[in-house]
């Protein structure tokens, strides 16, 4: 497998392009008003074609996420990293405290004993939470 | 908008044995297609009379809007490297010289900065290079010429990984800053997956597949644990094919898997495993035509 920086084959190319960028702009690596990388520089990256990285920063211009200035290039838009944070909250619920409490009730594990769990495991990290 | 190759109804026949079988398909200019299949399945043949090296023995073939058979004005704006391409008896530079001379849109200083890099001796004979160094030579006639519709059939024999890495990273850049038709066959399909906007998968002599390569990320996993519990998860779905080893089980599955089915397959202690491209045309490649557009559309 030649080496795309970590992409996968779980799903099509574009969409994991858009992932990554949506990651980094939640997290902060690129902040509101920031250029990002152009699709040939995107492309150089990851060693995928050009129009398969403009597939992924059209998705996030589609959704508002990303804006172009006309012969510029394509900018984080205003209340970008807001709303990605907010889905991500809905995510976290469904992708992980979800399952957590359906494998948790498995194991006869109550809802006080998971929360002293989640405590020492933050404790153990050094106070994570 | 004129495609940059169209084929239709395309049959090659030598001696009987037909070759291509009714082939049939358009490239979009500005794209870069990989074509994939077995040994013998005809991607040779496919891109020699595609190049107006051969003869169609029935269909038709036009490259540019025109048919390429002895038409000067096609043949300069398309370039074909062959992984078995001779030279006569001349240097390096030579070769690359008469190269610049025949493509109008040549770039010297790519050419150059290829030839560098490929670590290619200038003043050696070609027929003296190692058939890897003979490979990066038709690397850097296929860039340098910057022809509107570039054919690469296993451009790569012999090369070592870094000089195919090398190969991969010099076309996406230049293709980025000048977009141009790419028909790239290969069998080192992971490899070069990435490059890939489409797939024609060619099997026998017919294209058995022709799809955005994005179409197939995601379309197969391989679903693997305990028998039974790859049975509970599979139930329903279309299997393409099960492999079983004492109580354990794979099975390949069609379909993208959501959240809810990874969810469900962890809740199993399952494993998913996407498919790679390579793997998907080791399934599509000798199977019933028929067949294929469920499979790929399921």
């Amino acid at each position: 497998m030649q080496e795309m920086a970590g992409l996968d084959e779980g799903a099509p190319l574009f969409v994991q392009i858009a992932e990554r960028l949506a990651d980094e702009i939640a997290d902060g690596g690129l902040v509101e008003g920031e250029q990002v990388p152009s699709t040939n520089e995107l492309a150089a990256y990851y060693r995928i074609n050009p129009a398969t990285a403009a597939k992924g920063i059209n998705m996030l211009t589609d959704d508002g996420l990303l804006e172009k200035r006309r012969g510029i290039g394509m900018f984080v838009a205003a209340g970008a990293r807001d709303r990605l944070l907010a889905e991500r909250r809905r995510r976290f619920a469904e992708r992980y405290v979800e399952p957590l409490v359906a494998e948790a009730s498995r194991l006869g594990i109550g809802a006080d004993e998971l929360a002293a769990m989640i405590r020492e495991s933050s404790y153990v990290r050094g106070g994570a939470l | 908008m004129t495609p940059a190759i169209s084929v239709a109804g395309l049959s090659r026949r030598y001696r009987g044995q037909l070759a291509l079988d009714d082939v049939s398909f358009d490239l979009e200019p500005g794209s870069i297609t990989g074509l994939l299949g077995r040994n013998g399945a005809g991607k040779t043949t496919l891109m020699r009379v595609v190049a107006g090296h051969e003869f169609a023995s029935a269909g038709t073939v036009t490259v540019l809007g025109a048919r390429p058979v002895e038409n000067e004005q096609v043949l300069r704006q398309m370039v074909f490297v062959r992984e078995d391409q001779t030279y006569p008896d001349f240097r390096v530079r030579q070769v690359v010289q008469a190269a610049s001379w025949f493509y109008p849109n040549w770039s010297h200083q790519l050419a150059g900065a290829l030839l560098d890099e490929f670590n290619l001796p200038l003043d050696r004979k070609v027929r003296k290079l190692s058939r890897g160094m003979r490979s990066a030579v038709g690397n850097v006639i296929g860039l340098a010429a910057r022809a509107e519709v570039t054919l690469f059939d296993e451009p790569y024999a012999g090369l070592d990984p870094v000089s195919r890495q090398l190969f991969y990273d010099r076309l996406l850049a230049d293709y980025a800053e000048h977009p141009r038709t790419v028909l790239l066959s290969t069998h080192l399909i992971d490899e070069a997956a990435g490059l890939f906007e489409r797939v024609l998968v060619i099997d026998r002599g017919r294209i058995v597949l022709n799809t955005a390569a994005d179409n197939l990320r995601g379309a197969a996993t391989s679903v693997t644990g305990p028998a039974i519990a790859v049975a509970e998860f599979t139930a329903g779905r279309p299997v393409w094919v099960r492999r079983r080893i004492a109580s354990q089980e794979s099975a390949v599955v069609a379909g993208a898997m959501d959240e809810t089915d990874r969810a469900r397959a962890a809740a199993l202690h399952l494993h998913l495993e996407p498919l790679t491209l390579q793997q998907l045309v080791v399934h599509v490649a000798g199977t019933p035509v028929g067949s294929l557009e469920e499979r790929t559309s399921a």
